[in-house]
């Protein structure tokens, strides 16, 4: 194999592309680990025995529920991803799997979904969430993050359900199963490789939400680890050790299982992409 | 039970029986269209209907018609504001459309080059900050830019452009472009992957058969795979549209509600949050919220509308 000019041009393009993505966030968690003074006299130094602190760490426990929040957001993702996909699933069944008068309606009315965001129903949807008494609880976030997500996640289980053999379902009906059981017992473990598609594109904007945890549940210890970092920050705007700290707290989970399953991420979006 | 030897006669035939409506393809059904329609179709439509309505001190409420969208695009006290923050909306989309989509473009060529060693990687690690929220991107280019710090003017100067460097984000004439870029950096990984993937779909035949034939690099990209992944660009752009015009946690977290300096990055995301909960001396108006929000779907629906029935018949046209 000869390595011909024009390929190392192409990579020195890439690198330099990857240093530009990369860098700002290996500056953020690099300098949480730093003293103060190291923070501003050698901001692209590692740190090391003289500079090394966590400081910041402890302010940020010290002064915010922190894990509180990532309880949360861990809690509304989950349960928005589980009933994502098993709701979405059961709807996608249904609409690929039988016809019946109204299909194509009620397919056509789910995917209003995908193209206008809900975020535009805010107005009522708070009105709403004030009514049902569900303000600065985590309850009103899963609803609406539910009913968000479900568009995408029918259109994306359809399209794999549809490439399920026929002649499964069909031996199974052959022997008198219900149809509640042939779903639950037969297609539902089937599709589990599609959850990772799904999960692209539902659990992210979820964990990362501002909008709806700002005017849902803003307050009462009910604040999701974005909107928790957000009012952190914007009380210990000068403290930087502190600051740095908690962007590095926030960034830290996220991307530990980005680089655990990234394979999966990158895999279901280009997947989910080719159609 | 007098439908049971219908239904039973009709079983014999080869169409099973229709003359009900199969009770288990409506518990099948039925959870997925109870949370869309009521969290979401229903405030949808709601915030329509209140955007005709106005409201008093006392919560009550009467009818206005259309009055509350005349007072957004004419009365100077709001009108105003809300074409500074369309315009700003429309460049902050043109800035998303031109450097986030071209540079996406560029990636996913370089990416989809054949035999390239490390393509995995580069994609993953390009694609990294797509993941993190938009919130904790926005701090950590505060932090970069931030002029205390430092950061930003050493590594220009670095590369001999120190002069270059402003409070990029406290100078009005900048901000809204700075803030875009921000924007285009973090998401620049979406159109990567799905430029790289249509791209990959491309047969290889194809691109040989114009290889021997004679054509260069440069006339294969313009003339065989541009036109073959113009159906993907088109989902790029609408893609782009609909989040760029329902953009606010960016501005929200750099500049604030007031989307400074004097709401200079101001778009429509976050003239809705302060119409709808209000700021400094402005009252919030749950109704002026609505009518704000009901003009951001029509803006989003056009612009949908435009894709579908413009650019996406026209495409498959032309690639078939």
């Amino acid at each position: 194999m000869t390595i011909r000019p024009g390929r190392i041009a192409v990579h020195i393009a890439l690198i330099l592309y990857t240093i530009l993505a990369l860098g700002p966030i290996f500056l953020i968690l690099i300098n949480a680990f730093k003293t103060r003074r190291a923070i501003f006299a050698d901001p692209l130094g590692l740190p090391n025995g003289q500079t090394w602190t966590t400081i910041g760490f402890d302010r940020v426990f010290a002064n915010s529920d922190f894990g509180l929040y990532f309880f949360n957001s861990l809690t509304v993702t989950i349960v928005s991803l589980v009933l994502i996909v098993l709701i979405g699933a059961m709807a996608a069944w249904a609409l690929t799997e039988y016809r019946f008068r109204g299909n194509t309606i009620l397919s056509l009315y789910l995917a209003i979904g995908i193209m206008v965001p809900i975020r535009l129903g805010s107005v009522s949807i708070l009105r709403m969430m004030v009514e049902l008494n569900l303000v600065n609880t985590l309850t009103a976030l899963i609803l609406v993050y539910v009913a968000q997500g479900l568009p995408l996640a029918i259109l994306i289980l359809g399209e794999f359900i549809q490439q399920i053999p026929k002649d499964l379902r069909d031996a199974a009906r052959c022997d008198g199963v219900s149809e509640y059981r042939i779903f639950f017992s037969i297609i539902l473990p089937l599709i589990s490789p599609a959850i990772a598609t799904v999960a692209v594109f539902t659990m992210v904007p979820v964990w990362n939400d501002l909008w709806f945890p700002l005017i849902l549940a803003p307050g009462d210890g009910k604040q999701t680890i974005t909107l928790g970092v957000q009012q952190f920050i914007g009380q210990y705007v000068t403290d930087w050790n502190a600051v740095l700290a908690s962007l590095t707290l926030a960034i830290a989970p996220v991307l530990a299982l980005y680089l655990l399953f990234s394979r999966y991420l990158v895999r279901g979006l280009t997947a989910g992409a080719v159609k | 039970m007098t439908d049971l030897t219908a239904s039973h006669v009709q079983s014999t035939d080869v169409v099973p029986a229709r003359s009900r409506f199969p009770i288990h393809i409506v518990v099948f059904l039925a959870p997925a269209l109870a949370i869309y329609t009521l969290f979401s179709i229903y405030p949808l439509v709601d915030t329509i209907r209140l955007s005709l309505y106005t409201g008093d001190e006392t919560g009550a409420r009467s009818f206005v018609g259309l009055q509350n969208f005349s007072t957004l695009l004419t009365d100077p006290n709001w009108s105003g504001q809300f074409w500074n923050a369309f315009t700003n909306n429309l460049i902050f989309f043109a800035i998303h459309m031109v450097v986030q989509n071209g540079i996406g473009l560029g990636l996913a060529m370089l990416l989809s080059l054949p035999r390239l060693t490390g393509g995995s990687v580069y994609r993953t690690l390009i694609f990294l900050p797509t993941m993190l929220s938009v919130v904790i991107i926005g701090f950590i280019w505060q932090l970069m830019l931030n002029p205390l710090w430092g950061i930003a003017p050493s590594l220009l100067k670095a590369v001999g452009l120190g002069s270059l460097f402003g409070p990029w984000l406290g100078q009005e004439s900048t901000a809204l472009l700075t803030v875009s870029l921000i924007s285009v950096w973090q998401f620049v990984g979406i159109p990567m992957m799905l430029i790289y993937a249509a791209l990959l779909n491309i047969p290889d035949d194809l691109l040989d058969a114009a290889t021997v034939d004679g054509a260069g690099p440069f006339s294969v990209f313009w003339f065989v795979r541009l036109p073959l992944i113009l159906p993907t660009l088109g989902v790029v752009s609408i893609l782009t549209f609909v989040a760029n015009f329902n953009a606010f946690d960016l501005i929200y977290a750099i500049k604030g509600a007031l989307a400074g300096p004097n709401f200079s990055t101001d778009i429509l995301g976050t003239f809705f949050y302060r119409t709808f909960f209000g700021f400094q001396l402005q009252v919030g108006s749950p109704t002026m919220g609505a009518a704000v929000a009901t003009a951001m779907l029509v803006i989003i629906l056009i612009g949908v509308l435009i894709y579908l029935f413009g650019v996406q018949r026209r495409l498959q046209r032309h690639t078939f």
